[in-house]
């Protein structure tokens, strides 16, 4: 994409200011990720910098508190099934928004990404007193709920793309050779639009991981790990959550390692598919 | 797209068609019904709940008192600032991804995605680490000599406008990004050779080129930022007051379900508004 333009003086003094530019903004995107680490290896229960001695102690702290590690469980627990619900549903919704001609199909499309239009608060608290009547506050299934509702959109959008792409004869081939619809779909279109999926339920478990606002009305005393680091932060406790951070950082690197090598659409670039 | 040749083949019967149809509607039922009993009907209740006792009395004071319609006001001015410092960050960043030889993209992508995708409390945490009054900021700027007592970047609406366009950012550069890699390079290669100056082709033609992402970005930008809770309520240090923080405070601490009902309602009905002129805007530029 490089301009095939001569290399005037001007063009490249312009070029410099570029990168020493953008050399800036990408520290500004880094620096608070990075300067978690030497915190969460401090010594000191204090936020100083630099730590005055190195130590695991944060990260012994994490594995020894059961609150904690109960709130990491909670959270992924809640992540595995939002991922399983809101892959299911809004790959099935993607089917309908992409194929067919019938009256009100692009409203269809535009209800499926409603939820991305409402603020997380607003639609917080009005599930918080739909559920509060229900008396569902403080049960984790009532988080996956609600973080579902915000996962779809996610799932709809990758994969409705993918379904746009590919070529509906390949299923009608398997069907003409016998297949059923269902079967032909099965084994023969969901393998092919695999990265988009792997891709979705990637962006559906992170969604949930992270979401704070939904589950601090909803999960009641039952805290999960996004809630236990609010709590932690507000209250200033102990760098508890700069080990924390640290472990978060980690799992997420691994986690888009492996996405960018199997899924698609996650990364803009989205060249790791064949 | 593929309908028409799809029943094509399958001979045409209308019935089949019509088949069909039905059972595509059947597949998305299960999250039609998902999302009318766990969004909608909450949504709605919500709505009812803000016309309490069947008056207009919680909008009334959302939209009249000086010190609520302060709140809405800050509100759409901090996402509007955020919005410009996005897009002066973040343009010539996508800039940068979409016209860089090969290793770079990859590499810059993978500094904007890392944080994209890293816990709002994780970063918020980085930041308050960064920028305490005995933050690294302050205290590289001090031992630099550029400044001689530290500033005041926490706890305050200079740490909310950091830490939202940290999170942030990324909006707005993936749609600009997305919108500069499919500019045709010769088109720029013909207004070089026909002589216009550099700052020309940009004003002329790569700038309205790439306008549709400029749009889709800070309108993506901005109406995430107005809904904005735990930035401004973990960085603003208690003074800085959203509408999204009101709400959380006048549900949580004073119970107050129909004022909150009413404020949940002008956000939203802020939200849309803003979303139907930028896209308005957005098409008449296509």
């Amino acid at each position: 994409m490089e301009l095939k333009r001569p290399r005037r003086g001007p063009v490249r003094a312009w070029r410099i200011g570029l990168h020493g530019f953008c050399a800036f903004v990408f520290l500004f995107l880094m620096a608070p990720l990075i300067v978690v680490f030497p915190i969460s290896f401090s010594s000191s229960p204090y936020l100083q910098f630099p730590p005055p001695g190195w130590s695991l102690r944060w990260y012994v702290a994490y594995v020894d508190d059961t609150a904690w590690i109960d709130a990491t469980l909670r959270s992924l627990k809640v992540a595995g099934a939002t991922m399983l619900l809101s892959t299911v549903l809004g790959t099935l919704l993607a089917f309908a928004v992409v194929r067919g001609r019938y009256p009100g199909k692009s409203l269809l499309n535009q209800f499926a990404l409603l939820p991305l239009i409402v603020p997380v608060i607003v639609y917080s608290i009005a599930v918080y007193g739909l559920f509060a009547q229900l008396r569902l506050i403080g049960d984790w299934k009532a988080i996956v709920l609600g973080h579902t509702v915000h996962a779809i959109p996610f799932v709809v959008i990758l994969v409705a793309a993918a379904l746009r792409t590919y070529d509906e004869n390949y299923e009608l081939a398997a069907m003409s050779l016998g297949a059923s619809r269902l079967r032909a779909v099965w084994r023969i279109t969901l393998p092919q639009i695999r990265p988009a999926l792997i891709s979705a339920m990637f962006l559906a478990f992170i969604s949930s991981f992270d979401e704070l606002v939904v589950a601090m009305f909803l999960g009641g005393s039952n805290m999960t790990l996004p809630k236990k680091m609010f709590d932690n932060i507000v209250n200033a406790i102990d760098p508890t959550i700069a080990a924390v951070s640290v472990l978060q950082i980690v799992l997420v690197t691994a986690v888009l390692g492996l996405v960018s090598k199997f899924g698609a659409g996650a990364a803009p670039s989205g060249t790791g598919h064949g | 797209m593929t309908a028409p040749s799809a029943s094509l083949l399958e001979g045409g019967f209308f019935w089949r068609r019509h088949r069909s149809t039905v059972l595509l509607l059947a597949t998305a039922l299960p999250a039609i019904i998902f999302l009318l009993v766990f969004y909608i009907a909450p949504m709605a209740l919500l709505l009812a709940e803000s016309f309490e006792g069947g008056t207009f009395k919680h909008y009334a004071k959302a939209l009249s008192d000086g010190l609520y319609v302060g709140v809405l006001i800050d509100t759409l001015v901090i996402a509007a600032c955020v919005s410009l410092v996005c897009l002066l960050l973040g343009y010539p960043l996508a800039y940068f991804l979409a016209s860089t030889p090969a290793p770079w993209p990859t590499i810059g992508i993978i500094f904007v995605l890392l944080p994209f995708w890293t816990s709002i409390l994780v970063r918020t945490y980085g930041w308050m680490i960064l920028l305490g009054r005995n933050g690294i900021v302050n205290r590289a700027l001090i031992e630099l000599g550029l400044i001689a007592t530290p500033l005041p970047l926490l706890n305050n609406i200079n740490g909310v406008l950091i830490g939202m366009v940290h999170v942030l950012l990324p909006y707005m550069v993936f749609p600009i990004y997305a919108v500069m890699r499919r500019i045709d390079p010769a088109l720029l290669a013909a207004a070089e050779g026909l002589g216009a100056p550099g700052w020309q082709i940009f004003r002329r033609i790569y700038f309205p080129l790439t306008l549709p992402g400029v749009l889709a970005g800070v309108t993506l930008v901005f109406i995430v930022a107005i809904g904005f809770f735990i930035t401004p309520a973990l960085l603003g240090g208690g003074k800085v007051i959203t509408v999204a923080v009101l709400i959380e405070t006048q549900v949580r601490q004073f119970l107050n379900w129909g004022f909150a009902a009413a404020l949940s309602a002008v956000l939203l009905g802020a939200t849309l508004v803003v979303y139907l002129a930028l896209r308005r805007l957005f098409r008449s530029e296509m």
